[in-house]
């Protein structure tokens, strides 16, 4: 066993050496492959971040949408009261508004305004994103702003600097100033970099229609909850639309599912780099299988003068492995040195979780591929040596 | 009773075919002794090439019985056969002999490789072996760097380095021009008597069998004659040249 994996080894590895150049060349087809599949991978990591982002770092079990909303957070719309009824339902420890709408950050010179999400949440519930830089939120109607990261590093706005918002209220276009107290981490929503503001003050702030403006009840989007034991969901969502009125219940999965475009962008992704690796597949299989065809007699020959079926079946995998490996290992470093130079604007992120499920299943595609041609290769007959067929 | 290494009895080989059943090897017996070269000969189509790999344990003959070291392959399953291939016998092919990406030593070392006895020892001979057939300066080639009668010579050497009993070569000098041809079977012949192998070669060139022992022919798959001695030889050697 451990000769028979020896002289393979040393036959796979001698043809590989004495024909670099060519395995060289398929080799950096895999890293073609590797380098489309990782950026697919990564584009759907980042837009799908760049998405859910704000949502999937929430510290909450539950979000509760207006009824008939289908989990669509913009589609919702509570009021004020809704939250006092939710905050009263057995086994809820915690719950807070939020709202979301869009606005434009002014930029100083001449800069287009910045598109940003704008978020009012509650200061001190579950919502507000925790800073890295400066203090959370006050109050709930302070002129106050905390700034994600992206927004900081697109408008190179810091902690303690007024920033400017325009909004559309009813049809005028309207000018907000907000002291930044803070910078959080990343909270991307809806693919936009977002800045957070106090509930009431959002309230105030937001764009509206003429209606909303003269109207006296304050409304957010949706309730995120927090459980006193998660492992109630089910029981507790039960209580909460029987309690209620006019509300249904979601998970954050959920939720980030619903967001517009979410699942369809992911499923778009994935398919690409599902076919990219399918085309890898046949690439390394043809790649494989001529160069079987064009070893006949070679094979043969050796079959004949005593290299058992194993030997050469070992000696086709080791080499497929190698030259798979080698592809992937310079894909990898391609990626990896291009990914240095792309600006934090692009929505590319490395997830390792989902790069080394594409990393295995590119080492996969060689012995995959080559599955055809090690079959062929083993039955080859010693005959052919002689040039003769059975 | 003399016993010899190679030793078959009554072998035949059919072939089926559309126009009916062929007889490709028809009832051939026939004895090689160690240290002996023997010349199989005959028209194209007369089972050349068909009984060389019966003997070469390639192919199962439809009946009759091959002895090789007193074994007989008729009664061995497929591992062991492999096996007799890689430790009892030694081959040289018409054409793609070499293992294109192995040099010249590589490809002698290879026989040893296999069977698990490459050492020092076995280093050397090989490298003594090539030597010997004038490939001294030629170890270290790929055979696409290397002449048709330079590959043939490194395909001898890897056919006897691993002592085998039986050497087989199958038309050794097909691609030679003709010079070349005779020092080639030259060369062969003197290392099968000298190391004492048993050694069979089919050819169309009767010329090349100026250095054999005896001489097999064969006719629509049957043994039709066997040339022993010189003279008998020399006379067939004449007679092909009209
Ligand atoms: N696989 C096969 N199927 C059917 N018939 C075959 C097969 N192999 C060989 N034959 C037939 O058996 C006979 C002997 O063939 P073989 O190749 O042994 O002859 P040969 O003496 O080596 O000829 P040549 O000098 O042309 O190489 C021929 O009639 C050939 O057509
Ligand atoms: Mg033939």
């Amino acid at each position: 066993m451990i000769q028979t994996f020896s002289i393979a080894s040393y036959l796979a590895v001698k043809e590989v050496w004495r024909n670099r150049g060519r395995f060289l060349l398929v080799s950096l087809v895999i890293a073609l492959i590797t380098l489309l599949v990782l950026f697919v991978a990564a584009l759907g990591e980042g837009l799908g971040n760049g998405n859910r982002e704000y949502l999937s770092k929430l510290d909450a079990d539950m979000i509760v949408f207006q009824a008939k909303s289908d989990n669509v957070i913009a589609a919702s719309r509570l009021g004020r009261d809704r939250l006092a009824a939710v905050r009263r339902v057995d086994g809820v420890a915690d719950a807070a508004m939020i709202g979301t709408s869009s606005a434009s950050l002014i930029l100083p010179g001449d800069d287009e305004p910045l598109k940003v999400a704008m978020l009012g949440v509650e200061p001190g519930r579950t919502g507000e994103p925790t800073v890295l830089e400066g203090q959370q939120l006050s109050t709930d109607q302070a002129s106050e702003a905390i700034i994600d990261r992206n927004t900081a590093i697109r408008s190179s706005l810091a902690v303690g600097d007024t920033l400017t918002v325009r909004t559309t209220q009813g049809t005028r276009d309207e000018f907000f100033d907000l002291r930044i107290v803070g910078i959080s981490d990343g909270q991307q929503f809806q693919l936009q970099p977002s800045i957070f503001v106090p509930f009431f003050t959002w309230d105030r702030i937001r764009s509206k229609s003429e209606a909303e403006v003269n109207s006296l009840t304050s409304v957010g989007n949706v309730i995120l909850v927090k459980l006193q034991d998660p492992a109630q969901l089910e029981q507790v969502s039960q209580r909460l639309v029987a309690q209620v009125s006019n509300i249904e219940t979601a998970t954050l999965t959920k939720a980030i599912q619903a967001l517009p475009g979410y699942s369809a962008q992911q499923s778009t992704l994935n398919t690409q780099g599902g076919f990219t690796l399918f085309i890898g597949i046949l690439v390394i299989g043809g790649f494989f299988q001529i160069q079987i065809l064009q070893k006949v007699a070679q094979i043969g020959v050796l079959k004949a003068i005593g290299a058992a079926n194993p030997v050469v079946a070992f000696s086709s995998i080791i080499q497929i492995v190698v030259i798979t490996v080698i592809g992937v290992l310079i894909g990898a470093l391609l990626t990896f040195s291009f990914s240095l130079f792309f600006p934090p604007t692009v929505p590319i992120v490395f997830n390792g979780t989902t790069s080394l499920i594409a990393i295995i299943a590119l080492l996969l595609i060689g012995p995959l591929g080559g599955l055809v041609s090690i079959r062929y290769a083993v039955r080859i007959e010693p005959l052919k040596a002689l040039g003769l067929s059975s | 009773m003399k016993t010899y290494a190679l030793e078959t009895q009554s072998v035949i080989k059919t072939y089926q075919s559309e126009s009916g059943t062929i007889q490709a090897v028809d009832d051939v017996s026939l004895q090689v002794a160690a240290g002996e070269f023997v010349a199989l000969v005959g028209p194209s189509g007369s089972g050349k090439t068909t009984m060389l790999s019966i003997l070469a344990a390639l192919l199962q003959p439809s009946s009759g019985k091959v002895v090789l070291d007193g074994q007989d392959l008729a009664g061995i399953n497929d591992i062991d056969r492999v096996a007799m291939r890689r430790e009892k016998i030694g081959f040289t092919f018409q054409a793609n002999n070499l293992v294109p990406y192995l040099t010249a030593v590589e490809n002698v070392e290879l026989m040893l490789r296999l069977n698990n006895k490459l050492d020092k020892t076995g280093k050397l001979r090989a490298r003594e072996l090539l030597a010997r057939l004038g490939l001294a300066d030629r170890m270290h080639n790929l055979p696409g760097q290397m002449s048709g009668g330079q590959q043939q010579r490194v395909a001898i050497a890897r056919a006897l380095i691993h002592n085998p009993s039986l050497v087989l070569a199958d038309e050794p000098t097909a691609s030679l021009d003709t010079e070349r041809a005779y020092q080639v079977v030259e060369t062969f012949a003197g290392l099968i008597h000298e190391q004492n192998r048993a050694g069979i070669m089919v050819t169309h060139d009767l010329r090349m069998v100026e250095f054999v022992d005896r001489v097999l022919l064969m006719q629509d798959g049957k043994l039709v004659r066997i040339y022993t001695g010189h003279s008998e030889i020399m006379e067939l050697i004449q007679g092909s040249r009209h």
